[in-house]
């Protein structure tokens, strides 16, 4: 369906996407997953057609977005980060013109816009200005423009940005429901949306495809260790040598103690459960267990564990330069997001 | 293309841009026909276009100031790029529903001509070459302002790049002058007469249909929106 091929983009002396590679298969959900900066949009738009890479191949259906980009963007229905509304316009006449851009039938337009307003639930507001709409129904209706000619995959950029979380729900639900009869890829930097949604993740970090998998595989491929915490009541302040004494080898014990209770917490190598042996070595010893909790490898471990591999690799070729970037462009993240919160107040 | 050129001749006529600019067209050339074609009772219009050509100083920079900067501005351009239409289309598209608004002034130029008709003896070909002279030129300063509209992201900086461009050009007959005499068929002046788009009006002022400047100024738009769609296609490269 989609083919990426080692793409590589440059933005000056900053490599955005660096020989990024892989394939989209029909009828199911992709989850674009990175932090701030890991070159996520850039991708999206490479694949759109609206950069061109500097390197590398992006095929859609058979056809190169650079050598046929009318055959490979009747393909598409791409929503951008920030919707691509013309404020002067009527909802009505954003999709018009959407439905005109993508050669739709003249007799088949107005039923088609009228489908997808019922769809995303933009009848009431069809006769407003764009300007006027609020952030939410902007989304709404830039999915609309997306959906205009029926394309067979959509591409969706952070789709749930500055909604609130009703309006968040409701825009999951909505992409579920378009999964059903089209291919989607989505980006996001919050895990629990995409392993909500999406039947593939693909982990991008720094440019570089990090993982790409289901999400159930990700995490049972990341159970190399299992995580203990526990709290025990302590006044002596033996139970970590204790632990480490008992467990030599087979276990990292961390903690510290204050006020007479001891919070730590264990990593458990190999797949064995020590929690009995662990209980009944308290028991012994007297030292009251308060809190025991196992905390199996979250998405979000995963996401932090895969991303963090990749900078510390990177770290040791580009040691400053490009943490800074990261920063930088993190910075200007919450600048944003602090201005949109201020305006919206 | 359909699409892209009505979306942009409705925008100019929802917003003020249309409107102040037929509003500044009519009334100079107003002034100016009434004080030498109905005042002094001349009977062309090559005199009276003549004199208003430094309208397009003004009136062109607001016509194309935000016709693709503030597309880059606002995101739209988004839209219009990942849509399955070549840039061609879209620039062509653009292109022809700038023209298309300034050629609504122009047709009700050709009323004039016939005003006049009813007071007296008119030769209607001189009156006609001049307005197809200057509609002519009005569109080949389109295709400048378009082109350098496709440079900046915007809108103010285009529309001060633009005027000084056309200014340019307007002045460009004074400027050859100061060339030595010795210069006057070297690559300088070649060069100046190029860029002196102004100066191939005067030839539709003294009533010559004059080929040369047809493709002359049919030229300068098809290489302004030739280097506006390489811009655009150059810019994802970057």
């Amino acid at each position: 369906m989609i083919e990426v091929k080692d793409i590589v983009k440059h933005y000056g002396n900053h490599t955005a996407v660096d020989h990024l590679s892989f394939r989209v298969e029909q009828g199911q959900i992709y989850g674009f997953l990175g932090p701030n900066g890991a070159g996520k949009s850039t991708t999206m738009n490479i694949i759109t057609g609206y950069l061109a890479s500097n390197e590398g191949t992006v095929i859609i259906n058979g056809h190169d977005i650079l050598e046929e980009p009318e055959e490979a963007k009747k393909c598409i229905g791409y929503l951008p980060e920030q919707p691509p509304l013309y404020m002067d316009m009527t909802v009505k006449e954003c999709l018009l013109f959407a439905a005109g851009l993508r050669a739709v039938k003249k007799d088949e337009r107005q039923e088609m816009i009228e489908q997808i307003m019922g769809k995303l639930d933009l009848k009431d507001v069809e006769n407003r200005l764009v300007k006027n709409l609020s952030k939410g129904y902007k989304q709404r209706v830039g999915m609309a423009q997306a959906l205009m000619g029926n394309p067979e995959i959509l591409i969706l950029d952070e789709p749930t940005v500055g909604l609130d979380p009703k309006q968040i729900i409701e825009i999951r639900s909505l992409i579920r429901e378009l999964g059903k009869e089209h291919t989607i890829i989505l980006s996001s930097h919050i895990l629990s949306e995409v392993s909500a949604i999406c039947d593939q993740i693909l982990i991008i970090s720094h440019g570089r495809l990090a993982a790409c998998d289901t999400p159930e595989n990700l995490s049972r491929k990341m159970q190399g260790t299992t995580a203990l915490e526990l709290s025990v009541r302590d006044e002596e302040g033996r139970t970590e040598s204790l632990l480490k004494d008992h467990f030599a080898g087979r276990v990292t014990v961390e903690g510290s103690r204050q006020n007479g209770i001891w919070d730590g917490v264990l990593q458990v190598k190999g797949d064995t459960d020590i929690r009995e042996e662990l209980f009944y070595l308290l028991a012994e010893a007297r030292y009251p267990l308060l809190k025991l909790k196992q905390d199996k490898l979250s998405l979000e471990d995963i996401f932090l564990e895969l991303t963090e591999e990749e900078s510390e690799q990177k770290e040791e070729c580009a040691p400053e330069t490009d943490m800074e970037e990261m920063n930088m462009e993190n910075a200007e993240q919450t600048d944003g997001k602090e201005a949109e919160h201020e305006s919206g107040v | 293309m359909r699409a892209v050129y009505k979306r942009e001749l409705e925008g100019y006529f929802k917003s003020m841009t249309g409107y102040v600019f037929l509003f500044f067209v009519f009334l100079i050339v107003g002034i100016y026909y009434k004080a030498y074609n109905l005042n002094s009772g001349y009977p062309s219009m090559n005199v009276t276009l003549n004199s208003v050509t430094f309208l397009f100083l003004i009136a062109i920079p607001v016509l194309t100031m935000r016709v693709l900067s503030e597309e880059r501005r606002q995101k739209t351009d988004q839209l219009l790029l990942t849509a399955p239409v070549s840039i061609e289309k879209i620039v062509c598209g653009k292109f022809f529903a700038l023209v298309t608004v300034f050629l609504i002034p122009m047709a009700v130029l050709c009323l004039y001509p016939l005003i006049m008709g009813r007071f007296g003896t008119v030769s209607y070909v001189q009156n006609y070459t001049a307005i197809l002279g200057f509609t002519l030129l009005g569109a080949a300063n389109i295709a400048v302002g378009l082109f350098i509209s496709s440079l900046t992201e915007n809108p103010i900086i285009a529309a001060v790049l633009t005027f000084l461009v056309i200014f340019l050009s307007y002045i460009m007959s004074g400027l050859e002058s100061f060339l030595p005499s010795s210069m006057s068929d070297g690559i300088v002046m070649k060069v100046m007469e190029a860029c002196n788009i102004d100066g191939h009006f005067q030839s539709f002022i003294t009533g010559t249909f004059d080929l040369t400047a047809i493709v002359y100024f049919l030229s300068v738009m098809f290489v302004f929106v030739f280097l506006t769609i390489q811009n655009i296609k150059k810019r994802r490269w970057s």
